[in-house]
Order: C-alpha cells, then structure tokens, then sequence
C-alpha cells in the first residue's frame, strides 16, 4: 500500500465526514446560514437604488461581488479559525501523533472548506438568480467562466488561509488578521465600484485578491456594458487569472514550509500552555 | 497485541540525555533503558521534568544533549512508520470534539491500515467500556469517559510501545479505579509496553512492575515497588528541634547509635526527638515537599540516602 496516497485518501473521508457533521451540528449551521442570509437581506433592499444611471440596480451590481467575497472570506476564515483552534484544543496534536495524520488533517480541512464555499456560492447563486433582475447568467460560456473563477478562487484563497493560519499560533492574534481582510474589503469595489475611489486607494485595492474575485464574479453574471464602470472600463479577464494566479502560487509556495513549522512546534505542553493564556484571558 | 518490534534490544534507550530552557536546567543527564513488555512508571513531583523526557521520547520535542533510540530510532528522526508504533495519551486533550465516539475511532484506525492490522471499533469500545457511549458526541464524554476514548485512540493501532502522561489526573476515586483496571487490562494483552509518568507514587506502586524516580533532571532510583519499599525501609528519620529552636532531620541506617551521639554531644539542648522507620511513601513525601520549596538538589541527597 502506498503510504502516502493512503494518508490522502483518509484525509479526503476526513473533509467528508467533517463536512457531514458540519451540517448536523446547529452552531456550525447557523454559522453558515446568518452571515450569507444577512448579507442577502441588505442587498435586497438595495434593489430600489440606481448606480449613475447603470442598466442594473445597484442590489443586482453587488450580488456577484457579494459571491467572490464570501469565497474569499470563507475560504481564509475558515481555514484560519480551525488551524487556530485545532492547536488549542489538542486535534493537531492528534494528528501528528498519527501515521500519516497531518498529511490527513490538512487534506481533510481543505475538502471541507472547499464544500464549504463551493455550498455558500451555490445558496448565493440560486437566491441571487431568483431576487435579483438584471442578472445575465444564461448561457454556457457565463457558467464556464462563473466555475472557473470560483474554482480559482479557492485555489487562491486556502493556502493563503492555510500561511496565515500557521503564522498565528494563538487564537487571540485572530484580530491582527481579520482587521487587514476587512480593510481590503472595503477598498475592493464589492459594495462600490472601485473606479469610484481615489486612485492610490485603487492601486492599493487592486493588489488584493478579493477585488479579482468580485471582478470576476461581475464579468461572469453582469451585462457586459457593466464593464464601464469598472476600473479601465473593461473586465481585464486575462489581468483578474493572472492576479489570482500569483496570489496562489506564492501561498502554495509558503504554505508547506509554514505547516511543517507549526506542525513541528507542537506538543502536549504548547497546547496546555496556550488553552492556560486563554484560560486567564477569558476567565 | 503490538506487531512484532522490528528492532533487537530495548523499547527506549536512553543515555545521557539533557534538556536546557533557556538557562534552566531541566534534565541533567538522564540514563533509561526500558526492556519490551510490562509496565514502568516514571514518578516524580511537578515540574521535575516528566513530561519534557516523554514528549522528547514521542518525537514531540527536540532535546538539547545525549542519545535517544525510541523503538530502535532516534524520535527526531523517526518517520511515519515509526509512528505507528506508539501510542500517545496526554494529560488533556479535546480534539474532535464535534464527532461521535465510534465515528472518531472508525476513521482513526485508518491512518494505521499501511502498517498494521487496526483495532476495530467496536472491539476497541467493549474493551474500554464505552459501548453505551459509541453514538455520543465526543464533547458530551466526562473526565473518565473521554481519558478512556484516548487510550482506545492511543492503541488502537497495536502499538509496540504506548505513552501514558499523567493519566489520572482530576479523576475522582471512581473514575481513577476505573481507568486502573482498564490498565491491567492493556497489560494482560501482550507485546505492548507501557510507560506512564505520574506524581502519585500510590498509583505508581498500583500500576507498574518498575519505577523510575525522576528529580533534579536525573533518575534517583529505579527498581521494582517492592524493591525500593524495601530500601527505604533500611532507614531511620531522626528529627528533633536544635538550641535555636529549629527543625533538623537526619536520615540513618542505625538510628540508636545516632541518638546516642546526638545526645551525647548536644549539650542538653535537644527537644522534641523523634525517630521514624521510613516509608518509601515518607521518602517520596519529604522530596516532594523539599522539590515544592524550591529545595530540589538538598532534596534529592536526602532522597538517595534514604533508599541507597
């Protein structure tokens, strides 16, 4: 039996089983129902308000974004949360205490993430086709190029999530990632065209990979006249892969090294140590 | 109940071993060596360094000095397959707490199907009692329950050589009979050795054949309970009060004769004499006390000529 392949193969009934008890576990429900049910509720309401005389409204503009940020988002967060966790309550530990088991823990968190994120944009697309007007997403070439975005974007988004949650090896330093995420949010053209902002803050946006996934997103379900008011009024198909691309290469480049120095790290007394600091944080 | 070792000579072989953090001293020189089969208790009072030499011994820790062959191979250097061949129980774990008990250790056994024939779930959940619990969600087990789900999880790849730190600490009595009965119950299942550290010698005396005293970074004694009941037993505890009124105490193999020196010699300022036949248990007490005062090199002097 090939060892390594094994090891791949229990992580894949891993990301399965997670994934199961993800959907029959009440909290992790609802953690996957509010964010994308609130987020749905304030576009609707956006439906009514015109962009500068654009042919959709601005509701309908924001939905597509609204799909390339939750990728991005689920993907980091989800990744970042549960390697932060898992080192304080002791199942990485479990896992390197196993033949084969970091190997299976870490395929088994990126099948479950990627299902994770391949749910969230599947509700999102059914409910932004069905509230939203103005949408075009019927013909082949729009679903080839929605699919390849979204398969793009968690390539992109799980090893970064997977670097930045070994950087963090405490819990209470979540912040110092989140902060940064959110800030690229709101500078990344998912609630307001990007083309609106002022040019530095365009630049600075435009490093991020979360304007990439909405562009994306709004080339594949959009009028292509919407392209003009993106930045250089035009969807920069080629420029959104490629960007997405380096981000995915050099996460997947640092990603391994990081995990195998996290991985290494661990032991019995560095996870009774962290769950001792927030025990005195938390009370 | 282990695969056959793949190694002559001894599980854990251990010389010179030495562990710094920083500019502590943790182990100075530790020298082990652990014969396949049966199970050896390493005792010693907190912070003596019990779980640092374990986790050096499982691969999860780096030492600073000396040689380490675990199984046959240097824990730094051992690879997967190497792993499969111990078990791993720590003081405190949580992890997977969302899944359910059979589930957990279905998927577990997995891991270990490359290397050797796995236990099967439900063999594995009769023989630590938890059949009424297989169904429940890992989280909802007690303190027992779930140390008991651990050693399910930490031999349930037949391991050659299994790790048991501090497994009884915060148990109630119930609890704590329970978890050793199902560690006489690993015992009678061949080819697996244990080595479980502890700070209670009463559960060390309970559980193992052989006990290692771990203090000041070495091990002071080594031998079977009955062997080092027996040593300890040879020595006498003086104590008395001194002209200034403070305690002194004075270990001896001819109590009688250091009396009457003592007397002979003391200017009549002598109270409060008492003489003790030590225990192993007194033994270990007083180098627990003297290790909680911050006493440890005193401590362990006194130790080792109460059981030499």
């Amino acid at each position: 039996m090939n060892t390594t392949l094994h090891a791949y193969s229990t992580g894949w009934k891993r990301g399965l089983i997670e994934s199961r008890i993800s959907l029959t576990t009440i909290s992790d429900l609802m953690g996957f129902i509010m964010p994308t049910a609130i987020s749905i509720a304030v576009l609707f309401f956006m439906r009514g308000a015109d962009f500068e005389g654009a042919p959709v409204s601005l509701g309908s503009m924001n939905m597509p974004s609204l799909i390339g940020m939750n990728v991005v988002f689920g993907g980091l967060m989800s990744i970042i949360g549960t390697l932060s966790m898992d080192r304080t309550n002791g199942t990485l530990l479990r896992a390197k205490s196993m033949p084969g088991g970091m190997t299976g823990y870490l395929v088994g968190h990126v099948v479950a993430t990627a299902l994770y994120v391949l749910a969230t944009v599947a509700v999102m697309l059914a409910a932004g086709l069905i509230l939203f007007d103005g949408l075009e997403f019927d013909t082949p070439d729009r679903w080839l190029l929605f699919l390849a975005v979204v398969l793009m974007g968690i390539v992109t988004t799980l090893p970064l999530g997977a670097v930045l949650g070994a950087l963090i090896n405490n819990p209470k330093n979540m912040g110092l990632v989140m902060l940064p995420v959110m800030g690229s949010v709101a500078i990344s053209g998912i609630f307001y065209p990007l083309a609106a902002l002022p040019g530095w803050l365009q630049t600075i946006g435009q490093a991020f990979p979360i304007y990439w996934m909405g562009l994306g997103m709004r080339h594949a379900m959009l009028p292509d006249t919407m392209s003009a008011v993106e930045v250089g009024g035009s969807w920069r198909t080629l420029m959104m892969f490629g960007v997405l691309a380096a981000w995915a290469i050099l996460a997947l480049a640092l990603a391994p090294r990081l995990l195998r120095r996290m991985a290494r790290r661990e032991s019995g007394s560095a996870v009774a140590a962290r769950r001792a600091e927030m025990q005195r944080q938390w009370g | 109940m282990g695969h056959p070792p793949a190694f002559d000579g001894p599980v854990i072989a251990v010389s010179d071993l030495r562990m710094r953090y920083g500019d502590k001293d943790v182990l100075t020189g530790l020298d082990l060596e652990i014969e396949p089969g049966g199970v050896t208790a390493l005792l010693g009072p907190n912070g003596a360094g019990k779980t640092t030499t374990i986790e050096i011994l499982e691969g999860f820790r780096a030492r600073s000095g000396g040689a380490v062959a675990v199984l046959g191979t240097d824990p730094e250097h051992g690879d997967e397959r190497w792993r499969a061949g111990l078990g791993v129980v720590l003081q405190e774990w949580r992890d997977n707490g969302k899944w359910r008990v059979r589930e957990l250790l279905a998927h577990f056994g997995e891991y270990y199907k490359p290397y050797s024939q796995s236990w099967d779930a439900d063999e594995l959940l009769q023989m630590v009692g938890l059949e009424a619990q297989a169904a429940q969600r890992v989280q909802t087990l007690s303190g027992g329950q779930r140390r008991r789900l651990d050693v399910a999880l930490g031999i349930i790849g037949r391991p050659a050589l299994l790790f048991l730190d501090e497994p009884t600490t915060g148990f109630d009595p119930h609890a704590r009979r329970e978890f050793h009965e199902l560690i006489h119950r690993l015992t009678d299942l061949d080819g697996t050795t244990i080595l479980l550290t502890t700070h209670d010698l009463d559960e060390a005396e309970k559980l193992a054949e052989r006990i290692l005293i771990l203090a000041g970074g070495r091990i002071i004694a080594d031998g079977s309970p009955d062997k080092l009941a027996r040593a300890a037993a040879t020595t006498a505890e003086v104590k008395w009060l001194d002209n200034s009124g403070t305690l002194q105490v004075h270990a001896t193999d001819d109590a009688t004769e250091f009396v009457r020196k003592l007397l002979a010699t003391d200017g009549g300022t002598v109270t409060d004499l008492e003489v003790h036949r030590a225990s192993l248990e007194d033994a270990y007490l007083t180098l627990v006390a003297a290790f909680e005062a911050g006493q440890a090199e005193a401590a362990v002097d006194t130790f080792k000529e109460a059981t030499a």
